[in-house]
């Protein structure tokens, strides 16, 4: 197993770039803290029925998620120098079919979480409430209103084992007013957190907080807003 | 006679009772149906309120979490509005769902355009991994959905439904059923137009037969039907030529003549009743008779 300090190099090999722009690792402490600490998904449990998922929605710049799933074993690793080729499984936006541990293939904005509802609507169905869903998206996606459909949705009938985490890099055109995003989940429902995109501990604490199992008070929908450096 | 509808939501909600994994996905269309339904099965009848983008995706998260699910509404709703959830959260994720949409092509007549989708099989058929049914009569949509929803290992279903029915049901089958036999051309009647076509070309000497399952189109027996005649005649009743490139692909090897009938792309921009906009598009049994005859050099 590859440690946090090692996914520079692995994003190097996917990108060939020596240097990684904010834009290009906005995600990256998320996946790290979620796939290190959070996840109860392991390379050897990607088709048990009880695992918790996550869905990686906003799909594209998805180098720190092929180098984070590199790093937890759940493909080779020699398979991130050829990124994006006719061979390769790994391409600009990741597809379900192709990569071990890829939960939804993704790419077109704002299908993530409608799905992951969908998902955690069938672990409830299935007695399988103790599996989470984790959805990860971007400030600027939230644009499309699909998500809303979904978060009205969500914080209505109150589903207890969804999380949204949104990367919060300041990038929606119009932006989310006073309160921020937070303020948009919370209105229906959700319980809501912002915190530091690149703080290991702080991201723990908030997924734990919200966790299944954590015996929290909030039964709804949770939603971790992690705020990262903006790309301007 | 039960409708469409009722037989649907009925045989529906009998699924959810023989099996764990079936599940229904609505946006308020239809919800007063699964009432009882759902107060046996709350965590399996979801109603997402009027978000129809949303119904679909949640349909493929479902599945995508091993479930069997039912996901319906209007057509236009259904397949239209939601055309990128059904793309890519059911075809792309390989995730799959029975699509069973009511209010097909002009059963909305006096609703006007928003309520009128008779470009829903041709969109459907742009996805892969989809097959389409398409009931004539109420008595078939029990096996119809049974089998759709059986079939969901394999992959997803659109089962379209109609206030247009045959005047008898028949048996349901995948393949083309013969109805009646002749020999200057054969006449693919689909669903709720069989009972049209038979009208029309009573006293003409052509086979006539029966499609409900169009997609798979079954190939091998429109070839075996075709038989030398050259000539067939497609009586869709959603735009016509959705099925013209199956009936080439089946007869590509074979000189012959296709007559493509079916809802016109034009906008139409009437009301009044489903009868009189078949008379408008040709599919009433006068229209049908006027084209098939004048197909085949007959004066009518």
């Amino acid at each position: 197993m590859r440690t946090y300090a090692e996914l520079p190099g692995l994003m190097t090999q996917l990108t060939g770039d020596e240097k990684h722009e904010p834009s290009a690792t906005s995600t990256l402490d998320v996946l790290w803290v979620l796939y290190d600490q959070v996840l109860r998904v392991s390379p050897d449990t990607v088709g048990d029925p009880g695992r918790d998922r996550f869905l990686l929605s906003k799909g594209h710049g998805p180098a720190a998620y092929y180098a984070v799933l590199a790093a937890k074993e759940f493909f080779p690793e020699s398979w991130l120098p050829d990124f994006g080729s006719a061979s390769s499984p790994l391409g600009y936006h990741p597809d379900r079919s192709l990569v071990p541990g890829v939960e939804i293939a993704s790419g077109s904005l704002g299908h993530g979480l409608p799905i992951a509802v969908g998902v955690a609507h069938g672990l409830l169905a299935r007695g399988l409430g103790k599996a989470r869903v984790y959805v990860l998206v971007g400030d600027a996606e939230l644009d499309e209103g699909s998500n809303s459909e979904a978060i009205v949705y969500a914080g209505a009938v109150g589903l207890p084992n969804l999380t949204v985490v949104a990367i919060d890099n300041q990038s929606s055109t119009y932006g989310w007013g006073p309160g921020g995003i937070e303020a948009h989940f919370a209105v229906s429902g959700w319980s809501a957190v912002r915190v530091s995109g690149r703080d290991h501990e702080a991201l723990a604490s908030a997924f734990r907080v919200t966790g299944a199992g954590a015996g929290s008070a909030a039964a709804g929908p949770q939603l971790v807003v992690a705020t990262v450096e903006s790309k301007e | 006679m039960t409708d469409m509808r009722t037989v649907f939501a009925e045989t529906a909600s009998a699924l959810l009772d023989e099996d764990p994994l079936a599940a229904v996905v609505l946006a308020e269309i239809s919800a007063d149906m699964f009432g009882k339904a759902a107060a046996r099965h709350p965590d399996r009848v979801l109603n997402v309120g009027i978000r129809e983008q949303l119904m679909v995706s949640v349909g493929g998260g479902l599945a995508l979490a091993g479930m069997r699910p039912i996901v319906h509404t209007y057509a236009p709703f259904l397949v239209e509005r939601a055309y990128e959830q059904v793309k890519l959260d059911l075809g792309h994720q390989d995730a799959h769902a029975v699509l069973v949409s009511i209010g097909a092509s002009y059963d909305g007549s006096r609703m006007g355009r928003t309520h009128q989708a008779p470009e829903d099989v041709a969109l459907l058929d742009s996805v892969p991994g989809f097959s389409v049914v398409v009931p004539g009569h109420p008595a078939e949509v029990e096996a119809m959905l049974r089998g759709a929803v059986g079939a969901l290992d394999d992959g997803s279903t659109y089962m379209r439904l109609s206030t247009g029915v045959n005047r008898e049901a028949r048996s349901v089958s995948a393949s083309l059923q013969v109805v009646r036999s002749g020999r200057r051309a054969v006449v693919v009647a689909v669903g709720p137009l069989l009972s049209p076509v038979l009208d029309a070309v009573a006293d003409l000497d052509v086979t006539v037969a029966y499609a409900t399952t169009v997609r798979p189109f079954d190939a091998s027996g429109l070839r075996a039907l075709e038989a030398g005649s050259g000539a067939v005649v497609l009586v869709e009743p959603y735009l016509a030529g959705t099925s013209s490139h199956a009936v080439a692909a089946a007869l590509t090897s074979r000189p012959h003549r296709l007559l493509s009938l079916g809802v016109p792309r034009a906008e139409l921009r009437r009301y009044g009743t489903p009868a009189e906009h078949a008379a408008f598009h040709g599919l009433d049994a006068a229209g049908i008779r006027r084209s098939v005859t004048g197909f085949l050099g007959l004066t009518s």
